[in-house]
C-alpha cells in the first residue's frame, strides 16, 4: 500500500519539473537564455501542469470510486451522465455566445454538472439501489449527448459549430491560472467526498445486502458518490472539456499494486491519474503536428480504446 | 433476545412472532417460497416489515442506528458476492467495517483470532478466487465472525457444500453458539435441522406453523402437512435421516 504511493509520488516529483521544460520552446535549465523563459514557465506551463495534475487526480480517483461503486472494472465516471451534463452546459454557453465572457463557460458547465447530479439524485435517490442509478446515469448521458448533437446541428454560425466541436475534444492548451482557481478547490472537495465514501465502497465488495448488514446506508453512500463524482468530473469538464479513459485505465493499472480494496485504490489512482495526464499533456505539446497541437482528449482516446479492448479480451480469457 | 412481533410483509410473511435466545441454534425451515429468507432479512434489519416489528433486546431494528445494529448482528447472504479478488485476510478484515473508530490493535486482534479459529492461517494471503468451495465458505463465514457479532444470521450456509465441509461448518456454528452467540440459520436440509438445531421454526406460505424442539417441529405429520411428502425419521436421535416413501 505505501510502496506504490511512494513510487508514484517520486515519479511525480520527477515528472513535474521535466514537464515544465518541454514544449514547443524547450527550456534549458542550465543555460536559461531562452527569451521570456520566466514568462513561459509561470504563465503558460505552470498553470497547465497544475491543471493536468489536478484533473488527472480527480479523474483517476473518480474512476476508482466508480468501479468500486458499480463493482465493475469496466465502469467509467462518464457513465453517471455527469460529464455529458457538464459538457452540455459548456456547449450551450458556446452556442449562445456567452462563452466570450470570462468564467461563463466553466460556470455553464458546472451548472450542467449540477443539473445532472440533481436529476440523478431525484430519479435514483429514494432507494439508493445501484442498478436503477446506473440506468438513470446512462439515460442522462444519452440525453445530454443527443442535446449536444442538436446544438451542433443547429449552430447559429459555422464559427460556433467549430468552437463547440473543438472544445468537446478536451485540451489543456492555452489555460491560465484562472482555470486553476476554478478546478483546484472543486477537485479537492470532490476527492474528500470520495475518500469519505471509501468505507462504504469496501463494504459493497460483498454485495448490497451484505454492505447494508455492515451498517452502510445506501442513500448516504450514493449521495457521497454523486457529489464526489460531480465535483471532480464537473470541474474537469468545466476547464478542459471531455477527457475520457483516464478514469477507466488508471484504476486498472494501479489495482494489482494494492490489496484490491476500493478504499485503498483511491489515493494511488489519484496520483497515477495525475501522472498520466501530465505525461500525456507533455506529449501533446511536444509532438510535431502540422496545424497545431494534438488535442489531449483525442490522444487519451487513442491510447484508451486499445487498452479497453485489451482489458475486455483479458477478462474474457479469465472467464473461459 | 432477537424477537419478531406480529411481523408482516405484503404477500411474503403474515403475523410471524417468535423470540430467539442467545446461545441457541435456531433453524428456519419450509418449502420454497415460504418466506424463510424474508424472515431472516427482517431479523437482520435489512428489510422493513409492513406491520409488526423485529427487535433486538426490545429495540426495534428499523429504528436502531445502522452501525449499532451491524456490530450486534452478523449476516451471511445466501449467495455471497465478492466483487474484487481480495486475499483471505483482506476479506476477513471487511468484517471490521462496523467498528469504525475502534483502536487499530483491537481490529487486528479480532482478525487474527478469527483467522486462527477458522483454520485459515495457511490461506491468509491467497486470493479468494483460488480457494476451493469449502475454503471459500469458511473464509466468508470468517468475514462475518470478524465483526464479533452477538447474533449470526446465515441464509443457507450449507448449500453447495459437500458432506465433509457441511459437517465442519455445522461444528463451527455449534461451537459459536456455545460461546453465547445466537445462531439463526435458514436450512433446506431437514436432517441437518433435526440433528443439529436446538430449535426449529417451520414456515408455510408466510405463516409460522411450528416453533419448538426439532422432534416436535419436524414431526412426520408436520412434514406431511407442510411439504406434502410422506417421510419417516430413521436412526438414533442426533443422527437421524429422513426416508421418503
Amino acid at each position: 500500500m505505501t510502496r506504490p504511493l511512494l513510487i508514484l509520488a517520486l515519479s511525480l516529483a520527477l515528472a513535474v519539473p521535466l514537464s515544465l521544460l518541454a514544449g514547443r520552446v524547450w527550456i534549458d535549465p542550465f543555460a536559461p537564455t531562452t527569451r521570456n523563459a520566466a514568462l513561459i514557465l509561470v504563465e503558460l506551463r505552470l498553470p497547465r501542469a497544475v491543471l493536468a495534475l489536478t484533473l488527472g487526480a480527480g479523474l483517476g480517483a473518480a474512476g476508482a470510486a466508480m468501479q468500486g461503486y458499480l463493482r465493475n472494472p469496466l465502469a467509467d465516471p462518464g457513465l453517471f451522465g455527469i460529464a455529458p451534463g457538464a459538457a452540455l452546459g459548456a456547449v450551450l454557453s458556446l452556442w449562445t455566445g456567452y462563452a466570450a465572457a470570462p468564467y461563463a463557460l466553466p460556470l455553464f458547465a458546472l451548472v450542467g454538472a449540477g443539473g445532472a447530479m440533481a436529476l440523478l439524485a431525484l430519479i435514483a435517490g429514494r432507494e439508493g439501489g445501484v442498478a436503477l442509478f446506473t440506468l438513470a446515469g446512462m439515460m442522462l448521458a444519452s440525453l445530454a449527448g443527443a442535446l449536444m448533437s442538436l446544438a451542433i446541428s443547429l449552430a447559429p454560425t459555422p464559427f460556433a459549430m467549430s468552437e463547440i466541436v473543438t472544445w468537446l475534444m478536451g485540451a489543456l492548451a492555452d489555460r491560465s491560472w484562472r482555470e486553476v482557481w476554478i478546478a483546484v478547490p472543486l477537485t479537492l472537495g470532490g476527492l474528500g467526498l470520495l475518500i469519505a465514501a471509501g468505507r462504504g465502497l469496501d463494504a459493497l465488495t460483498l454485495g448490497e445486502a451484505a454492505a447494508r448488514s455492515l451498517g452502510i446506508e445506501p442513500r448516504h453512500l450514493q449521495a457521497l458518490m454523486i457529489a464526489g463524482i460531480g465535483l471532480t468530473v464537473g470541474a474537469s469538464v468545466a476547464v478542459a472539456g471531455i477527457i475520457g479513459f483516464v478514469g477507466l485505465i488508471v484504476p486498472h493499472l494501479v489495482r494489482p499494486l494494492t490489496d484490491r480494496r476500493p478504499s485503498r485504490l483511491l489515493l494511488p489512482s489519484a496520483l497515477a491519474g495525475a501522472l498520466l495526464l501530465l505525461i500525456a499533456d507533455c506529449l501533446c505539446r511536444v509532438l510535431p503536428l502540422a496545424g497545431g497541437e494534438l488535442r489531449l482528449g483525442i490522444a487519451l482516446s487513442l491510447i484508451g480504446a486499445p487498452f479497453f479492448l485489451h482489458l475486455l479480451l483479458r477478462m474474457r480469457r479469465g472467464m473461459a | 433476545m432477537l424477537a419478531a412481533e406480529q411481523l408482516a410483509l405484503a404477500g411474503r410473511l403474515s403475523a410471524v412472532s417468535a423470540s430467539l435466545r442467545p446461545g441457541e441454534v435456531a433453524a428456519i425451515c419450509g418449502p420454497n417460497g415460504a418466506g424463510k429468507s424474508t424472515l431472516l432479512a427482517c431479523l437482520a434489519g435489512l428489510l422493513a416489515p409492513d406491520a409488526g416489528s423485529a427487535a433486538l433486546d426490545g429495540a426495534p431494528l428499523t429504528a436502531m442506528p445502522s452501525g449499532l445494529r451491524a456490530r450486534a448482528i452478523g449476516y451471511l447472504p445466501q449467495t455471497p458476492e465478492l466483487a474484487w479478488d481480495v486475499s483471505v485476510e483482506t476479506l476477513v478484515s471487511l468484517g471490521r467495517i462496523p467498528w469504525r473508530g475502534a483502536p487499530a490493535g483491537e481490529a487486528q486482534d479480532a482478525i487474527e483470532a478469527v483467522i486462527t479459529a477458522m483454520d485459515l492461517e495457511q490461506l491468509r494471503h491467497r486470493p479468494v478466487s483460488r480457494l476451493s468451495g469449502g475454503e471459500r465458505a469458511r473464509a466468508l463465514l470468517a468475514r462475518v465472525l470478524a465483526t464479533s457479532p452477538r447474533w449470526l444470521l446465515a441464509d443457507e450456509p450449507l448449500a453447495n457444500l459437500d458432506l465433509a465441509h457441511a459437517a465442519t461448518m455445522i461444528a463451527q456454528l455449534r461451537q459459536l453458539s456455545r460461546t453465547g452467540v445466537g445462531v439463526v440459520l435458514v436450512l433446506h436440509d431437514l436432517a441437518a435441522a433435526m440433528n443439529h438445531a436446538d430449535r426449529v421454526l417451520v414456515l408455510d406460505r408466510g405463516r409460522l406453523v411450528a416453533d419448538g424442539p426439532p422432534p416436535v417441529a419436524l414431526a412426520e405429520a408436520m412434514i406431511g402437512r407442510v411439504w406434502g411428502v410422506t417421510g419417516r425419521w430413521l436412526g438414533e436421535p442426533g443422527a437421524q435421516a429422513l426416508a421418503l416413501s
